[in-house]
């Protein structure tokens, strides 16, 4: 809780020059925004790169206009070549589950609104913050830098397997500096995320306002300390494992190459190292990191839903155990990706129960949100929309991993697109869904002024609908047993299902086009936009208590002091249907959280 | 737009279960002995998912089309018994569910890779690496020769690093490009990769393993069907990743024989 001394250390002096302002600024809701637009411009490069490999899986021999701008080698007249597909997906995989999924929803809403939702004037540590996202941001530089290395980026999947990752330019194209520079990219990425954790982490247990108790938090403020834990462990590992790569590469050592390996005819001059290894380091983060990427959807969406249903969930402390129940499994369910990787067999079992038993919190989100719908007074909005959209897509996503937790059908889907169908539906999409929908809320509060609502629903609509148009027939591929990460099909099984991949290319590019509505709406309502008022969806939580924009100091020198649960929504008050958590009217109410 | 919303989701439902009941896309016949449990298998899980996935978007659906634009002197209610049913329904219904299909699956898995292969299975040596699978018999001697990695040398074709010269062994291996095998006949797939991780993947067979560079694996299994059919790699392993395969022929033991005579004399 509040006290005088963390007060004192949060505390810094309003900025004056410019850099210190826009740049190297230490306010968190700059930071906040940085990151945004990190995850803007990254979604965008990752976009760009799923449509040219769309269009190369649909037209194998297809010259894609530009392409050959970006490499000459890589895409001779602008037909693609294999090692070129594999390398854009490697870098589309990567900048997407790390620089967006992982950005948007974590870093860029939960630096811009839990200090404000804790009742906080900045985080404990804003040099660290400052640092968190300029080492991110300098992640993304180097991951991008490898476009213009001699050989490309690297071509080994965002999950970059052993011994591949470490046998260095006799691999392949990419595969000795492109690789260094994806596990410094990622390395760099893992301390400015670990920056970001250690400051949201006493964010929420030492900077909490007079009468914010821990149930009293907004769900999304428990989505975003959840994230920090698992990402304070997550992040940990992988680090420390991308740079064991590296010293595969530039010292000689030899982590995860094995003895006696052969490439070229020759040798390699590596022995000892272990491929399984890095399967189980890169899980041991992998996994949490599917959560990392939802669980903030999860609270976020929770968050808007609320508003938008004029009620509180059905039980705001079982969704937040839920939560906390998927970051606890996210650790022990990591063996699912490998049962078919050579580890024991009973390991396999092992790992298949707990990711059986995680559908069981999954379940339990997914029927509160649903039925707290049952008796609302449901506003529909861009927002809410998206809100609504994410549940569908969790569930579609959701039931598919039904399927890819047994073992046994594992040795079916393993390496298909049914699971490319599942993880781009359950963590992409739906995640994307939970940032659109937390852009559409909170943009008013962010930059003071509205989102085009009629543009928002257009976006919603193609986004919806594309989304299921491309990812539902993703599942129908890998059940025939399509291989993913195959830059073509020649003459082979994959024939027959070639149309299905066009049709899904068409559907990728109208989608994709449908998000650059978002992007215009966003870019004009920044500048152009209808003023907003301070609580536009008369809403209940402190975001919503600051003026609009909220100033340096989020609450204009005097701290709010809580009063009310985080969620009192169909009171009656002086304001209408709710009552704010910083008001001090008493109302009537079935429970409070104390 | 709610009403609109609700219609969407309900239609974008059944039009993705179509194709899931009127099987148009699906794997290719089961030609293995292990296979129809993992089949069986797949099918309850379709069957419990889809049933899962139809239910909460109808619902979903539903609540949003009454729920949604209500008058504005409407009172808001809560669902009849709260979270705590919902909870224990999840427990209950979802936790037996899952269990049950771990439980029954464990049956499907045990019988690939918990049960030993039988003391007549053929030894048939796979290696990979990139971009091409090679396969080894043992002759008639029934031993396979030891490898020298050194060795190795894809000019003169001796891909897996054979040294008939010193030994013995390998003297009567016969290495192929093309995996032959006899029907009905249990197989014993010893693993390696000389290079980099790649996978085994055969569909009809039910098989998907992969190869990790310094470890041996070993799969067992038995083909019913004569027939060719596609071997693939499914662990991305390097440029030529999507070109990397090999044929299987499940034949009858007399034109197995033959094969493998034809084989033997073209070393």
């Amino acid at each position: 809780m509040h006290d005088m001394s963390a007060h004192a250390a949060q505390h810094h002096a309003p900025p004056t020059s410019f850099i210190r302002k826009h740049v190297f600024s230490l306010d968190h809701k700059v930071i906040g925004k940085q990151y945004y637009a990190l995850a803007l411009v990254a979604a965008l490069c990752g976009m760009i790169l799923s449509w040219f490999m769309r269009i190369h899986l649909a037209w194998t021999n297809a010259a894609i206009p530009g392409l050959q701008l970006l490499s000459k080698n890589g895409a001779p007249g602008g037909v693609m070549t294999p090692e070129y597909y594999l390398q854009l997906m490697t870098m589309h995989g990567t900048i997407m589950v790390f620089f967006v999924l992982t950005t948007a929803p974590f870093a860029a809403f939960g630096n811009f609104f839990l200090p404000i939702q804790v009742g906080a004037e900045d985080m404990p540590f804003p040099r660290f913050n400052m640092m968190s996202f300029w080492v991110t941001c300098t992640g993304f530089v180097v991951l991008m830098a490898s476009f213009f290395t001699a050989e490309g980026p690297t071509l080994g999947g965002w999950t970059q397997y052993a011994p591949l990752n470490a046998v260095g330019p006799v691999g392949g194209p990419g595969q000795g500096v492109g690789v260094v520079l994806w596990a410094a990219s990622i390395a760099l990425f893992c301390v400015g995320q670990l920056l970001g954790s250690l400051n949201f982490i006493p964010t929420t247990l030492d900077l909490r306002t007079k009468g914010m108790s821990l149930m009293r938090l907004p769900l999304s403020a428990w989505a975003w300390f959840i994230t920090s834990c698992m990402g304070l462990t997550a992040f940990a590992v992988l680090m420390p494992a991308c740079i064991l790569v590296i010293l595969d590469h530039v010292a000689g050592t030899s982590f995860f190459v094995a003895s006696n390996l052969v490439m070229n005819d020759q040798l390699l001059p590596h022995s000892g190292g272990s491929t399984l290894l890095w399967q189980h380091l890169f899980w041991f983060f992998g996994h949490p990191e599917v959560y990392i990427a939802i669980v903030p959807g999860i609270g976020i969406v929770s968050h808007i839903l609320i508003a938008n249903m004029r009620k509180p969930m059905l039980s705001h402390r079982v969704l937040i155990y839920s939560m906390g129940a998927l970051a606890v499994l996210s650790y022990m369910v990591y063996g699912h990706h490998m049962f078919v990787s050579g580890m024991n067999p009973f390991s396999s079992l092992a790992f298949s129960f707990p990711t059986l038993v995680i559908t069981i919190p999954s379940t339990i989100v997914v029927l509160i949100w649903t039925f707290s719908l049952y008796g609302s007074k449901l506003r529909i909005n861009s927002a809410s929309l998206f809100a609504l959209g994410f549940i569908s897509m969790f569930v579609s996503g959701g039931v598919s991993g039904f399927f890819l937790a047994q073992p046994s059908i594992d040795i079916m889907l393993h390496a298909t697109y049914f699971v490319v169908g599942h993880f781009h539906l359950v963590m992409g999409v739906a995640a994307m869904f939970g940032i659109f929908g937390g852009t559409y809320f909170w943009f008013p509060k962010m930059t003071g002024r509205m989102m085009n609502e009629t543009l928002g629903k257009i976006h919603f609509w193609f986004s919806f609908v594309g989304a299921y148009c491309i990812f539902m027939p993703f599942h129908y591929l890998g059940m025939a047993g399509n291989v993913r990460r195959y830059s073509s099909f020649p003459d082979d099984f994959l024939q027959p299902l070639i149309p299905l991949h066009r049709f899904i290319t068409v559907a990728a590019l109208i989608t994709g086009a449908a998000q650059l509505v978002f992007l215009y709406n966003l870019i004009h309502s920044r500048f152009w936009g209808k003023p907003a008022p301070d609580n536009p969806w008369e809403a209940t939580s402190l975001e919503w208590s600051t003026p609009t924009p909220p100033p340096w100091d989020n609450f204009g020198g005097k701290l709010p002091v809580v009063y009310h649960d985080p969620y009192q929504y169909g009171v009656q008050s002086s304001a209408g249907d709710y009552v704010m958590q910083a008001s001090a009217e008493q109302v009537k109410t079935e429970h409070e959280e104390k | 737009m709610a009403k609109f919303f609700a219609i969407t989701i309900i239609v974008i439902a059944i039009l993705s279960a179509i194709p899931i009941l009127r099987h148009t896309w699906v794997a290719p016949e089961d030609i293995s002995t292990h296979g129809a449990l993992i089949d069986e298998q797949m099918s309850e899980t379709m069957a419990e998912a889809g049933i899962s996935f139809l239910a909460a978007q109808f619902v979903l659906a539903f609540f949003i089309w009454k729920f949604s634009n209500p008058r504005p002197d409407a009172k808001i209610k809560n669902f009849p018994g709260g979270a705590k049913g919902l909870v224990i329904a999840a427990l209950l219904v979802v936790g037996i569910e899952v269990m049950a299909l771990g439980i029954f699956g464990v049956k499907a898995w045990a019988n690939v890779y918990l049960t030993p292969p039988s003391a007549d299975a053929m030894p048939i040596q796979v290696q990979a690496g990139q971009f091409a699978f090679y396969f080894r018999y043992p002759g008639p001697d029934g031993k396979f020769g030891p490898l020298h990695p050194e060795l190795i040398n894809e000019g003169s074709q001796n891909f897996y690093g054979l040294d008939p010269e010193h030994d013995v062994d390998s003297r009567d291996d016969i290495v192929t490009a093309e995996m032959a095998i006899p029907v009905n006949k249990e197989i014993h797939l010893l693993m390696h990769s000389k290079d980099v991780g790649h996978s085994f993947f055969v569909r009809e067979l039910r098989v998907q393993q992969d190869f990790v560079p310094g470890l041996d694996v070993s799969l067992h299994f038995t083909a019913t069907k004569v027939g060719r059919y596609e071997i693939v790699c499914t662990q991305l392993c390097g440029l030529g990743h999507y070109n990397m395969k090999a044929y299987l022929s499940v034949l009858s033991q007399q034109d197995f024989d033959d094969w493998i005579k034809k084989e033997q004399a073209m070393q």
